[in-house]
């Protein structure tokens, strides 16, 4: 394809607009402006999230108090979980990168409804923001845990309303992103771009999409009947009035549930992106990954009860749910697969991007691997609310959707910015948070099989040695964290400049210039060949003697 | 070759029904988690479902289906009127929409205060003395319905800027779709009505 580079036309960053400042950001419609904001908002909340996880850590150094109350590391671990889950994970990748990629992915100008998708910024703000002032009401911050369970979030005192309020809202903005994501793939893909010669990441925007717009209103009366039980004390979950909390747990995790393939599609997509690139090669099994996505999606919303074997549920439903659950590992396992038959003779180049991506499947592989674990009914029960769950999301949240958020911030870099970041740091950071990672939370598998049981305050002393590894292992992540960050901003101001396509990927993004200009595309491409054509560099059979 | 660029600056009202129909998924779905809800508790107390279901005034309720239902029509017409160029006719039908959405509501205040005027009300000591059945159905009743009000009115705002639309000719004979949202709109908030009528009016 020929380069799809203007002569002289300004780049999204420094185009002019009517607003001046920081009015030319927020109220800006373009989606790449949109991706940015974003992800700036959401890397803030991902921070702060961050130092509270790291407080909880040391929290957990010794028994008994180390620095805080344990009131205080109930609010703590609440309002970690409600910014991971809320603000970072689920908005995470699609909203930033999605944003940002999938018009240009799919040669399109903008995505279709431009000013519903800075509403959907907006909302996100204004959610983000109440959790936030939650804090510092009086009442003090909520201490339910980010699952919100009654009859507990019913009775405690503390601003619990805010907190789920911002959860609605943040919700609505979700279901906005999707609906819009759907409508742009299904009118503005450009000529010539059939739905299987779009790019991987571009289906699993798809298929979160549709999770987004199919579980979240779910969620969103569940949190709302919360609110009006608390205010008015209807009673439709209080066991008092005949209500019944188990329907609660249900409701949340026919959400719940499906809300952590919104977690984690995407990152498969990005994975799906970079593999290719780096390995020089075709990826193997295009469409199996694309139906895969779907296959999770399905599946993904028929197995949400495996969070309440412990509940009470009759025998053949739990049987059910267990198998159900087994199922759904199988798509996931197909794309590793796929992945590593993509690695085999490859020429492979080692970048920044592509070290994220060997942690990501190397930890989503445990993570996915433990879940199965916790498939499994009797060891469900004995692991249940221990530790053991609380290394399982992390090591499939955060090693896999959080090292994907890394390689994408790697890999489109220099899309975003126009700027090249430094090789040798981003390695460093790289290697401390595989490192740090790893060491925080595989202990905790332990941890939990030994019987200590999460959103605990305080523990017996014959844990501690784990715990201290455990700690240590955060400071060794949050010091990989910051120089990785740094790193990222110094670039921002010093990098060199970056061309076009400088990892010599084959997808539409890289034909346009590092920054794209204002409309992206200066003519609309004509697509005709799959995404990830690398035939040039596979060995042809002549050529093997 | 195709110059796209056309093809993207052009409207593209195919998408545009596209996005408003998946919405009114998103909506139709809200309110089945509380059509679930309602179904798991009548399954546990059926005799106190019904026994409460018969302190609710089913004449109020028929009146309130019957002005709904009309309303749908006319916010139908309304369409057809603007596609036939009627500027006028499509807004005096759009007001008489919202005129009916009044009545719908007026006639909600109505009976939702008579109800708390004989004690019943979430907390009030009368329902507390009920079976935790009849608790809950007053629960949901007051949840379903004050949730679809609050739909009624989004509805109404709705409309008030279409017509602000129609008048100002964003809305015309050429480009229509704002109007047939906002229609569609309206036909929801008609059709969760319709299923709530018998849940709560019409089962005893
Ligand atoms: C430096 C990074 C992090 C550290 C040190 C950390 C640490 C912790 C700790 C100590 C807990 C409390 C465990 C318990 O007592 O049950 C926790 C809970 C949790 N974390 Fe993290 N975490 C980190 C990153 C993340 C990320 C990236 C995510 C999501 C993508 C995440 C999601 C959660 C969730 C959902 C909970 C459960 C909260 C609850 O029990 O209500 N964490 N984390
Ligand atoms: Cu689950």
């Amino acid at each position: 394809m020929t380069s799809n580079v203007p002569a002289i036309e300004p780049d999204y960053l420094h185009a002019q607009t009517n607003s001046k400042g920081i009015g030319a950001w927020i109220f800006s419609t373009d989606h790449k402006r949109i991706g940015i904001l974003y992800m700036v908002s959401m890397l803030v909340f991902f921070l702060t999230a961050v130092v509270l996880g790291v407080l909880m850590r040391l929290e957990m150094l010794t028994p008994g108090k180390t620095i805080m109350q344990p009131q205080t590391y109930n609010t703590f671990f609440t309002l970690h979980g409600i910014m991971m889950i809320f603000l970072f994970i689920i908005p995470g990748l699609p909203a930033v990168f999605g944003n940002f990629l999938l018009p240009l992915m799919i040669g399109a100008k903008d995505v279709f409804f431009p000013r519903l998708n800075l509403l959907s910024w907006w909302l996100f703000i204004t959610g983000g923001l109440l959790a936030l002032v939650s804090l510092f009401l009086p009442g003090g911050p909520a201490d339910t845990g980010w699952t919100f369970y009654v009859p507990y979030s019913i009775r405690t005192t503390t601003n619990v309303i805010p907190a789920l309020f911002a959860a609605f809202i943040l919700g609505f903005s979700s279901i906005l992103t999707g609906l819009n994501f759907i409508t742009t793939i299904h009118r503005m893909r450009a000529p010539g771009m059939t739905w299987f010669k779009m790019p991987l990441f571009t289906w699993a925007l798809y298929s979160t999409a549709w999770i987004q717009i199919l579980a979240t209103p779910v969620i969103g009366i569940t949190l709302l009947l919360v609110v009006v039980e608390r205010l008015f004390g209807v009673g439709i979950f209080d066991p008092n009035l005949g209500g019944d909390p188990v329907l609660y747990q249900h409701l949340f995790w026919i959400y719940s549930h499906p809300a952590v393939y919104i977690m984690i599609l995407p990152g498969l997509g990005v994975v799906s992106e970079i593999l290719p690139v780096f390995a020089r090669r075709t990826i193997f099994g295009y469409k199996v990954i694309a139906y895969s996505s779907l296959a999770i999606a399905f599946i993904g919303s028929l197995v949400w009860a495996h969070h309440m074997f412990t509940v009470g549920m009759s025998n053949t439903g739990m049987f059910i749910f267990s198998l159900l659950t087994f199922l759904v590992s199988i798509p996931s396992a197909i794309k590793v697969f796929n992945w590593i038959a993509t690695l085999y003779k490859g020429s492979i180049k080692i970048e920044v991007p592509f070290l994220f991506v060997l942690s990501f499947i190397f930890q989503f592989s445990i993570g996915g691997l433990t879940g199965l674990m916790l498939g499994v009914l009797a060891v469900n029960i004995h692991v249940q609310d221990t530790y053991f769950v609380v290394g399982h999301f992390h090591y499939v949240m955060f090693g896999g959707t959080g090292f994907g958020l890394m390689a994408a911030m790697h890999f489109w870099f220099p899309k975003m910015f126009g700027k090249m970041f430094k090789k040798i740091p981003a390695i460093i950071g790289w290697l401390l948070m595989t490192l740090g990672f790893n060491m925080l939370y595989f202990p905790m598998f332990i941890l939990g099989y030994l019987g200590m049981p999460r959103r605990y305050y305080d523990y017996l002393p014959q844990y501690q040695s784990y715990h201290i590894i455990s700690t240590v292992g955060s400071w060794i992540l949050f010091i990989g964290i910051l120089i990785i960050f740094i790193n990222l901003l110094i670039s921002l101001k010093k990098g060199k400049k970056a061309s076009a396509n400088p990892w010599g990927g084959k997808t539409l993004e890289w034909t346009v210039a590092s920054p794209p200009p204002v409309e992206n595309f200066h003519e609309i491409p004509v697509v005709e060949k799959g995404p990830y054509d690398y035939s040039e560099y596979e060995i042809k059979p002549e050529s093997v003697k | 070759m195709t110059t796209a660029a056309a093809t993207h600056t052009y409207r593209d009202d195919v998408g545009s029904r596209m996005g408003m129909w998946l919405f009114l998924f998103t909506e139709l779905i809200l309110f089945g988690g509380l059509f679930i809800i309602y179904a798991v508790y009548r399954f546990k107390f059926p005799e106190q479902f019904s026994l409460a279901a018969r302190e609710l005034d089913t004449l109020i309720g028929t009146v309130n289906t019957i002005i709904l239902l009309t309303s749908s029509l006319t916010v139908a017409l309304s369409i057809t009127a603007i596609q036939q160029g009627k500027k006028h006719l499509s807004m005096m039908l759009i007001g008489m929409t919202i005129i009916f959405a009044l009545a719908f509501l007026v006639n909600k205040y109505f009976e939702w205060s008579h109800k708390i005027s004989i004690g019943i009300y979430p907390q009030s000591p009368e329902l507390l003395n009920k079976p935790p059945g009849e608790i809950l159905y007053f629960g949901l009743y007051y949840v379903m319905t004050g949730l679809h009000a609050l739909h009624v009115i989004i509805g109404m705002v709705v409309l008030v800027f279409s017509m602000v639309f129609i008048a100002k000719g964003k809305i015309n004979q050429q480009s229509y779709v704002k109007l047939e949202a906002g229609g569609l709109y309206w036909h929801l908030v008609d059709i969760i009505w319709i299923f709530l009528f018998p849940l709560f009016y019409l089962i005893s």
